[in-house]
């Protein structure tokens, strides 16, 4: 196992010019760890839509790969995600945040947790680059290969869930995060996912 | 009156580059046109709200795509669309079939489409119009033109 915040700073390390999208529990730490432009927080969000803000973000901007941070009680809610994604390959790397629970209601324990093997259901879909990382050294070890080459990529990483959270805020307004993602986008010029 | 080739020849003038749909037994037969267009893409999504964040994301990508439904998933959707059109504002456009309209009018239909489909979009803040079959693809032309001038979130409803 690993800590959320563990996880997430091995993937700092690694995310080069990507945009970040960060959902859920992800959301209340990211923004401590990386807080440019290309760093979307997606508060408030349509539950379970972040891989699908992702994809199409992808789809618009294939030069720039999108990385999104979606926890396993948002993956359940839009598995057909994986499908879409499949069908429509693009370089989104999809970091599924597995601590069995909705840590934001308190911890209740997720339908299935525990039992899915979110690995599987995404070779299942067709997606060819599935990674899965139950520790940091190994995530650690593993992530420049796992972020490396074009999407899709589904990364599963099993952290420790975390009681007593509260739903995460954005770090500023949507309307503002929207014009600088754009400005950036529009802005910078990406290098091609390597 | 609506048909595939008419409605992928007026969606590619107005620019738009990607339809994200999922088709009902009517808008179904467009998929030909829409499958062959040259200038925009057909993007196959597994539910209605997924294809609302797809379109979503598309946007803040810079291009320009609607989101072609059923009603059905339109009342699945509510809260990709709530969050899309309400809390990122992004002037999403929806074109939506209306099963069972037809019938509905002529008291041939038991099917609640019909009866939820206009009050839902009102109870969402959506503003809409429904293009029957004196309408042709021209004016669902001029419905997208209009909404995106405005920057507006808009729906054209189909009856079915
Ligand atoms: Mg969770």
């Amino acid at each position: 196992m690993m800590t959320l915040r563990e996880a997430l700073e091995i993937l700092a390390h690694h995310r080069g010019q990507r945009i970040v999208i960060a959902t859920m529990s992800s959301a209340s730490v990211w923004p401590s760890l990386s807080d440019t432009p290309l760093d979307f927080i997606y508060v408030p969000s349509a539950m379970g839509q972040g891989p699908s803000l992702a994809h199409g973000l992808a789809l618009a901007q294939p030069e720039r790969g999108v990385i999104v941070l979606n926890g396993d009680g948002c993956m359940l809610m839009n598995l057909g995600c994986l499908v879409t994604l499949a069908e429509h390959p693009a370089n989104v790397y999809l970091l599924i945040i597995d601590n069995g629970l909705y840590e934001v209601t308190g911890g209740q324990p997720t339908p299935g947790a525990g039992r899915i093997d979110f690995a599987a259901l995404a070779r299942a879909v067709g997606i060819a680059r599935v990674y899965s990382y139950d520790n940091a050294s190994a995530w650690r070890a593993g992530a420049a290969e796992a972020l490396t080459g074009p999407g899709p990529v589904v990364i599963w990483l099993k952290v420790e869930g975390r009681l007593g959270q509260s739903a995460p805020k954005a770090p500023r307004p949507m309307a503002e995060q929207i014009q600088r993602l754009r400005q950036a986008i529009t802005e910078q010029i990406p290098e091609p996912p390597s | 009156m609506f048909d595939g080739p008419s409605v992928v020849a007026a969606l590619e003038d107005c620019g738009v580059t990607h339809v994200v749909w999922l088709p009902d037994s009517d808008i179904g037969r467009w998929e030909p046109a829409l499958r062959t267009a040259s200038c925009l893409q057909l993007l196959r999504v597994c539910r209605e709200g997924e294809a609302i964040a797809l379109a979503a994301g598309l946007h803040l990508g810079g291009k320009r795509p609607i989101v072609l439904i059923q009603c059905t998933g339109l009342f699945e959707a509510g809260d990709s669309l709530r969050n899309i059109v309400h809390d990122l504002h992004l002037p999403l456009f929806l074109v939506i079939g209306v099963r069972s309209y037809h019938a509905h009018q002529r008291g041939a239909s038991t099917d609640s489409c019909p009866i939820f489909t206009e009050p839902i979009l009102r109870a969402w803040q959506l503003p809409y119009v429904l293009l029957d079959d004196r309408h042709r693809a021209a004016d669902l032309a001029a419905a997208y033109r209009q909404a995106q001038a405005k920057n507006q979130a808009f729906a054209v409803l189909l009856p079915e």
